[in-house]
């Protein structure tokens, strides 16, 4: 019983951990919570992979003098390298357009900053109806 | 066995960090949390053979990353505001938490029909990576495996990876140089952090004026 749960465990905490991140990005009206779901749910991606490439009774993939070494997979450790480089990069330009958002709105909430476009939208239309008309 | 209940120990403590990250609204505690989510999961993958995957993540994930969050956090509102309870607002978390358990069951549905964890015979196992093992020591002479298929045998990959990461550094240098800006006058006024705006303000005007 626990050894057929163990084989499954890490599965399911990934797919946990991916519907709280998805959970985060979807309801979380914050900019900066949105963006710190956005990671945990790329992590939850990466554990997967990384399980994916274990090798039970196996070692880390670096080559050594013993014949018949077991050796975990490399190539989702390779791939994970490039996704975690990438990932800080979105999430740098993720805050970047988050803090010329609240410079141009004032604030970081989603539902003020919606409120702050309508309300500019508006006084746009009032502004530009004498030209139309002239 | 160890190494299975140090797994799965760790993996508790994770979900543990992501519930916590959720229930909090000081952005500042939510940004440290997630620095020690990626900790714990570099630990993960040090338990899981990954060991260069695990060094990043603890120097890329929990270190650069917490820095970049704590950086932007000196121009931003230390703490979320605490959502009007107002019935659209109930009803959208309502149909966020629908999406998930959705997701998540019939992720649950296929993870049951994955190899068992650690299965040595999983095509995963097979394909190619047998073939990096054997041939790389010889023909490339590196020991690290790993470092062998990043720059040798997937260095397109490698390549591509620096244009995104340089596209996305110029796309954060062009947003906060600021020099497509339209003024808006009226946004610095209800702002509670002054000095921090003023900060903004002058890098923009740099921008501007060359």
């Amino acid at each position: 019983m626990l050894m057929q749960l163990a084989a499954i465990w890490n599965y399911l905490i990934v797919i946990l951990l991916m519907m709280v991140g998805l959970f985060l990005v979807i309801s979380s009206a914050n900019l900066v919570k949105k963006l710190v779901g956005l990671s945990i749910f790329q992590t939850s991606v990466f554990l997967f992979y990384i399980t994916l490439g274990r090798v039970s009774g196996g070692t880390a993939p670096i080559l050594t003098d013993a014949p018949d070494t077991l050796y975990s997979n490399p190539l989702p450790h390779v791939l994970i390298l490039t996704a975690i480089v990438v990932g800080v990069a979105t999430t740098a330009l993720g805050l970047a357009l988050i803090l010329r958002i609240k410079e141009s709105f004032g604030s970081i909430e989603e539902d003020e900053i919606l409120a702050a476009k309508n309300e500019s939208a508006a006084a746009d239309m009032a502004q530009a109806k004498p030209g139309v008309e002239a | 066995m160890t190494s299975i209940m140090i797994d799965m120990f760790l993996l508790c403590l994770l979900v543990f960090i992501a519930v916590m990250i959720l229930r909090t609204s000081k952005l500042i505690a939510v940004i440290v949390m997630s620095g020690g989510y990626s900790l714990t999961s570099a630990a993960i993958f040090v338990n899981l053979d990954a060991v260069d995957v695990a060094f990043t993540e603890a120097a890329v994930g929990a270190g650069i990353s917490t820095v970049l969050f704590l950086a932007a956090m000196s121009f931003l509102p230390a703490e979320e505001k605490v959502s009007s309870k107002s019935g659209s607002r109930y009803s959208w978390m309502l149909i966020a938490s629908i999406v998930c358990v959705a997701a998540g069951a019939l992720l649950v549905l296929a993870a049951l029909d994955l190899p068992a964890f650690g299965d040595p015979n999983a095509p995963a196992q097979l394909h190619v990576a047998p073939r990096y093992l054997e041939e790389s020591g010889t023909l490339l002479h590196i020991p690290n495996v790993v470092t062998t298929v990043l720059a040798s045998y997937r260095g397109f990959d490698t390549l591509g990876e620096t244009i995104v990461v340089f596209t996305a550094g110029l796309g954060v240098l062009l947003l906060l140089a600021g020099a497509t800006r339209t003024r808006r006058p009226h946004a610095a006024d209800h702002t509670s952090q002054p000095k921090a705006v003023s900060r903004v303000g002058g890098k923009t005007k740099r921008g501007v004026a060359k």
